[in-house]
């Protein structure tokens, strides 16, 4: 076990920025803390670095507990969402600052600077300074200095934030590998869902300073632990509808729910994969207009509006939409294949509550 | 024309037109004007002017004054820039308000206020008299005066610099293992070098010129208490003109080298930026 918190709380003031959070991390993982900002991930990250104190609860770095460790002492690399280059050194330089500190021998450090410049393509550039750099330079050289004196464990913090969409995906790759040939504890916060499931092994999302769950991509997408992480994982359409005659309705969308007693408030939840396209207007019940598409990789997702102005999300391969001859503002027929009903009578809950009375395994799914 | 480009503001010649002559009529005109009163001198006959023993003597002061009043301000000036910019503390923005007084107060109440502080039996004098420490009518006054007037130009031109540095520079140091000195010597200091400089260049300019607050606080006797500025007054109440002159050239080709130096001195320590 590479890193451990158990029960951590943070209180700034009156407000609690984590409240009792423990999970761990694996030696050689490649860990996601995915939120909404304001929900405690930085703070998560940055009381492992020795940033911030905890005010309650044990933090523990490769079985050691680190609390009372000071942050030069916890062999941590950390790099900042604006990287936090030393502008008044060369590349070189900011590279081989911790080591220097470390009190490395020269030639040790020439070396071990030399090998990073090459594994991080910066050859040529270890005489520049971080102004004559470009963004996705200046990250590798910040995260080339965090790595330098080999820490247990890398933290960054929305490592993708800060350069724009095209070069995003490319970085994104480019940690992967990097992850994947050194083999360091790498601990990233984003609140960019998409990147999460793409990029870590594992992914704990908290929301207003709670852990929410902790899993694989694959957990988490397929088995979300309530109501919040299947929202913000993207995973779920939610529409709160009326029950009438046996039929739970919003907008034109009608789900048969028997038994619910007419006029009590119920909670639709269905999977983007549930919503099946076609261009044939004839073909499903409802009619929507394709509003935009996203492209993730070889997976696109939808947006689509009902007439009645309600947003669907839907999600399909490449090929799928090439194959409909889909594009946007193009007007579709559309079904919902299967849908749970997530609750009753839930119009006073608050999102805690929620999360203990939502999607109890026995809900099962109507066909 | 085929060199002629678009332009989104028109009007470039006539701009540079009235600037320039704006320049020339302020700065250039009466720089020439010196330099052209001089001419009527022999090269001789102005260095013996221009190097008088008593002359020699004001110099003496005014730059060595000058000079400490500099250095004492690029310390205690990025001391005090830090504490305004880094701490929340009451009173902060009275005291940063404070710190403008030398630039709105008349120089003359300035060196008045001085003078009484110090004499004898002022309220710091009556103390500090007889332990030997003499403030009023001394070049220790001088001093004082000059550190006076030049305080808020490294304070001002710091102020920003430091509220530009991001705190993440000093917490990724941390992690790299740096205590706080290694940090503020290696990464905080060498950002703040421009800066500091350029603030002991306006203040020790300011102070090479400075000529009010001075007079009061100043014993104004020849090789003791006479400073450059008042030394040609002198020579003016005399209707010495060509020794005026002389001195007065010999200040501003120190003033014009000063400038030149730090500027070059600035360069090389933002080298990082350019």
């Amino acid at each position: 076990m590479s890193i451990e918190l158990r029960n951590v709380t943070k209180q700034f003031g009156q407000v609690a920025a984590v409240s009792n959070v423990s999970f761990s991390v694996n030696e050689g993982e490649l860990m996601a803390l995915l939120g909404p900002s304001g929900g405690g991930k930085t703070t998560v990250l940055r009381m492992i670095a020795g940033l911030e104190v905890p005010t309650t609860g044990d933090i523990f770095i490769r079985g050691q507990r680190v609390n009372d460790l000071s942050v030069q002492e916890r062999n941590i690399g950390f790099v900042f969402q604006n990287y936090a280059l030393f502008k008044n050194m060369t590349v070189f330089k900011n590279i081989a600052f911790g080591l220097k500190i470390k009190k490395w021998k020269r030639a040790d450090i020439k070396d071990r600077v030399h090998e990073l410049l090459q594994l991080f393509g910066l050859e040529g550039l270890e005489k520049r300074y971080p102004h004559q750099l470009s963004g996705g330079q200046r990250q590798r050289v910040a995260i080339a200095r965090a790595l330098a004196s080999k820490p247990s464990v890398l933290l960054l913090d929305e490592p993708f934030g800060a350069v724009d969409a095209k070069i995003r995906q490319e970085l994104r790759e480019w940690l992967v590998t990097l992850h994947h040939d050194l083999n360091v504890t790498t601990i990233f916060v984003t609140h960019d869902q998409e990147e999460a499931l793409e990029v870590s092994n594992r992914i704990v999302i908290f929301s207003r300073g709670h852990l929410e769950q902790v899993g694989t991509p694959r957990e988490v997408y397929e088995t979300p632990a309530n109501e919040f992480v299947a929202r913000f994982i993207g995973v779920m359409n939610v529409l709160d509808a009326e029950v009438k005659g046996g039929v739970a309705r919003v907008g034109e969308l009608q789900f048969p729910a028997p038994g619910r007693r007419d006029g009590s408030k119920v909670r639709i939840g269905f999977r983007p994969y549930a919503v099946q396209i076609s261009t044939d207007l004839t073909l499903y019940p409802y009619r929507a207009v394709l509003r935009h598409t996203f492209f993730l990789g070889i997976m696109l997702r939808l947006e689509l509006e009902l007439a009645s102005g309600l947003i669907l999300r839907s999600r399909m391969t490449k090929e799928e939409y090439a194959q409909l001859g889909l594009e946007d503002d193009r007007e579709v027929s559309l079904q919902i294949r299967n849908f749970r009903i997530l609750s009753s009578d839930t119009s006073a809950l608050s999102p805690e509550q929620e999360v203990q009375h939502l999607m109890p395994p026995t809900i099962g799914e109507h066909i | 024309m085929a060199s002629k480009r678009f332009n989104a503001l028109p009007g470039f010649g006539l701009t540079m037109g009235v600037t320039l002559f704006f320049l020339s009529a302020i700065v250039l005109l009466p720089f020439a004007g010196l330099v052209l009163r001089t001419l009527g001198l022999s090269w001789s006959e102005f260095w013996g002017l221009a190097t008088t023993d008593r002359a020699m003597a004001a110099y003496r002061l005014t730059f060595g004054a000058s000079l400490i009043a500099a250095v004492t301000n690029a310390i205690f000036g990025t001391l005090l820039a830090w504490v305004l910019v880094r701490y929340e503390f009451p009173g902060r923005r009275f005291i940063d308000a404070m710190v403008d007084f030398p630039f709105a107060l008349p120089t003359a109440v300035a060196g008045l206020t001085l003078a009484n502080l110090f004499s004898a039996n002022g309220w710091l004098g009556r103390f500090l008299v007889p332990l030997g420490i003499e403030g009023a009518f001394t070049p220790l006054g001088v001093t004082l005066a000059l550190t006076f007037v030049g305080l808020p130009f490294v304070v001002r031109t710091l102020q920003p610099v430091l509220e530009g540095l991001e705190r993440e520079v000093e917490e990724v140091a941390a992690t790299l293992g740096a205590g706080r000195l290694r940090t503020f010597a290696s990464v905080i200091a060498p950002s703040l070098l421009p800066a500091i400089l350029t603030g002991f260049a306006q203040a020790f300019a300011r102070a090479i010129g400075e000529y009010g607050s001075v007079v009061f606080i100043s014993s104004n006797k020849p090789f003791e208490g006479e400073i450059a500025p008042y030394l040609i007054m002198m020579r003016l109440e005399e209707f010495d003109y060509a020794g005026a002159i002389a001195l007065a050239v010999v200040l501003l080709v120190f003033s014009f080298v000063l400038l030149i130096v730090i500027n070059l001195l600035e360069q090389w320590a933002s080298h990082f930026e350019h």
